[in-house]
């Protein structure tokens, strides 16, 4: 499934950083979302369009995470060419990632 | 416990006006907050500064103070914001006479200025975080240098009666912060409490983006009635923790997602948000739905300040020349790429000087690239886009003009040409020792 199903996002732009929080509709499913949606994954996911490294911060209790990418903003929002300068839509763009649910694939074999 | 609420009557420089005045009628507030400074605004203030001198304020503000004063006098009501810009005390003489005219006799206004170290910039040994040269470097492309202040003067002016605070840059969150460090009598050493206070600052700064704007996406995360928007509510104990909630009967929602995403936007590592007054520490925050419209957000904390202040600094970066066309019906997308060749291959021949363009497909690969924009799917509609920066207007205007010429000269059926230049004012920052920064507060009286 996509990640779209689990968890909502939304980003923010400081200079050429940005960062996209991943949230999880049900706390039920942070687990899963933190073991699938990695700063590797995410960093894959945009490879070429982020030119920094990407880090990852968790906030358990909240069923939270939060991505910063560097160089995700073409220089930073003031001078970018981009026509989305701020990077706004790449909280909709994380929510594409598909997730491997294997404890739901197992029931469905049962 | 004895509570303060504080509300968010614009979240940027052009939000919606009417939520304010539900806010100030129906809110009721102590305080009411409006934060109007993005990052590059207060350089184009100064720009206009610079051209009449009684200019450099928001150009809404004397419209929203019109519209939110009577309600907010009558009940007390007390105003914070940074509309001032680059122009405090103009815009604090601005909000006078608007008073006068609005007969609201004697109401207490104060200009906070200091912000303004442009000269101190210009003149110390300071290097930019983004380049590591100096700031000296910018010459005379450098526009403007503004420290991001405290909370301190906003609590002070507050302390000598002031009924409407107006300051330049400062951190959003302190606008916030004032109110409550004054109201509850916080030390400025209080980490925790400051800390919280920022929370509080940074939860509600962006007005409707807490409750329920920018939110919305159909079918998976629905908010009612986004055309009547209601702006957040915040009920603070002495504690910094707070209660958000809205005015009753207004568009939008406040639920833990909403705050959740709010708490994280713009934010880097949770447990270090850098603030004049303190580093915020959000990572252990708990967020608890308490009813319809209303969530309580408790804990968090903060930690020593880092002594230092960021300075946005304001600099002529280049221009930039844009065009639009659009092309529809079978093959629009393959014409709209022989377009981007076309006008990529004119401005070679023309010898436009650009540093860097770009040429995209809007509906198609413009936002996230050919990689992430990948499909199958044939659009019947598309519009190009190419845009390319320079150094001088005159050659900007040379890019547009080559979109427009696609009507006669590029491929079949495009429509729709638009063309647009722009000086671009870059921001860059550095970090000053807040020792260097001296805010003072001017109170005038209508």
């Amino acid at each position: 499934m996509r990640l779209r199903e689990l968890a909502h996002s939304r980003t923010g732009d400081k200079g050429d950083t940005s960062n996209i929080s991943v949230i999880a509709f049900d706390l039920a499913d942070f687990a899963l979302i933190a073991r699938e949606v990695t700063a590797a994954r995410v960093s894959e996911h945009f490879r070429g369009f982020v030119t920094g490294d990407v880090l990852r911060y968790e906030l358990p209790q909240l069923g939270a995470l939060n991505f910063v990418m560097r160089g995700a903003l073409r220089g930073g929002v003031t001078r970018s060419l981009a026509l989305d300068a701020h990077g706004k839509c790449l909280g909709s763009a994380i929510l594409d990632l598909e997730i491997e649910d294997a404890a739901a694939g197992y029931e469905c074999m049962k | 416990m004895r509570t303060v609420r504080i509300g968010a009557g614009a979240g940027f420089s052009g939000d919606r006006i009417e939520p304010a005045i539900e806010l100030a009628e129906k809110g009721d507030l102590d305080f009411l907050v409006f934060e109007c400074l993005a990052e590059r605004t207060i350089a184009l203030a100064q720009q206009a500064r610079l051209r009449d001198p009684a200019a450099g304020f928001d150009p809404l503000l004397v419209a929203r103070m019109r519209a939110v004063l009577p309600a907010c006098r009558a009940r007390g009501v007390r105003i914070v914001t940074n509309m001032g810009a680059a122009n405090p005390i103009a815009a604090a003489d601005a909000v006078r006479s608007v008073a006068r005219e609005l007969g609201l006799q004697g109401l207490r206004v104060a200009a906070i200025s200091g912000d303004d170290i442009l000269r101190e910039v210009q003149a110390g040994d300071y290097r930019l975080d983004e380049t590591d040269q100096p700031v000296s470097g910018l010459g005379s492309r450098l526009i403007s240098a503004n420290a991001y202040l405290g909370a301190a003067p906003i609590a002070e002016a507050l302390s000598h009666g002031a009924e409407i605070v107006i300051t330049g840059r400062a951190a959003d969150p302190a606008l916030f912060l004032g109110p409550l460090v004054h109201a509850f009598g916080w030390s400025m050493t209080d980490w925790t409490r400051l800390g919280r206070g920022t929370i509080v600052g940074h939860l509600l700064e962006c007005a409707g983006q807490i409750t329920g704007g920018y939110f919305a996406d159909p079918g998976y995360k629905d908010v009612p009635d986004l055309a009547r928007l209601g702006f957040p509510i915040g009920e603070v104990d002495e504690d910094g923790n707070v209660t958000v909630t809205k005015v009753s009967d207004t568009g939008g929602a406040v639920t833990p997602a909403t705050v959740k995403e709010q708490l994280l936007y713009e934010i880097h590592d949770p447990a270090r948000y850098l603030q004049p007054d303190v580093i915020a520490d959000f990572s252990g925050v708990q967020i608890a739905e308490t009813g319809p419209d209303s969530v309580r957000v408790t804990g968090g904390g903060g930690a020593a300040r880092t002594g230092f202040l960021k300075v946005s600094v304001g600099y002529i970066d280049s221009y930039v020349g844009e065009g639009q066309i659009s092309y529809a019906g079978p093959g629009a997308m393959e014409r709209g790429r022989l377009a981007v060749e076309i006008v990529a291959e004119r401005l070679k021949i023309m010898g436009v000087a650009c540093h860097e363009t770009r040429g995209e497909l809007i509906g198609v690969d413009s936002i996230l690239g050919a990689r992430l924009s990948a499909s199958s799917s044939t659009p019947r509609e598309v519009r190009v886009r190419f845009v390319g920066r320079t150094d001088s207007l005159a050659e900007a205007e040379r890019i547009g003009n080559e979109v427009e010429s696609l009507y006669l000269n590029g491929p079949a059926g495009g429509g729709g040409a638009a063309k647009s230049t722009r000086e671009i004012v870059g921001i860059v920052s550095t970090l000053v020792p807040e020792t260097q920064v001296r805010p003072s507060i001017h109170i005038k009286e209508a």
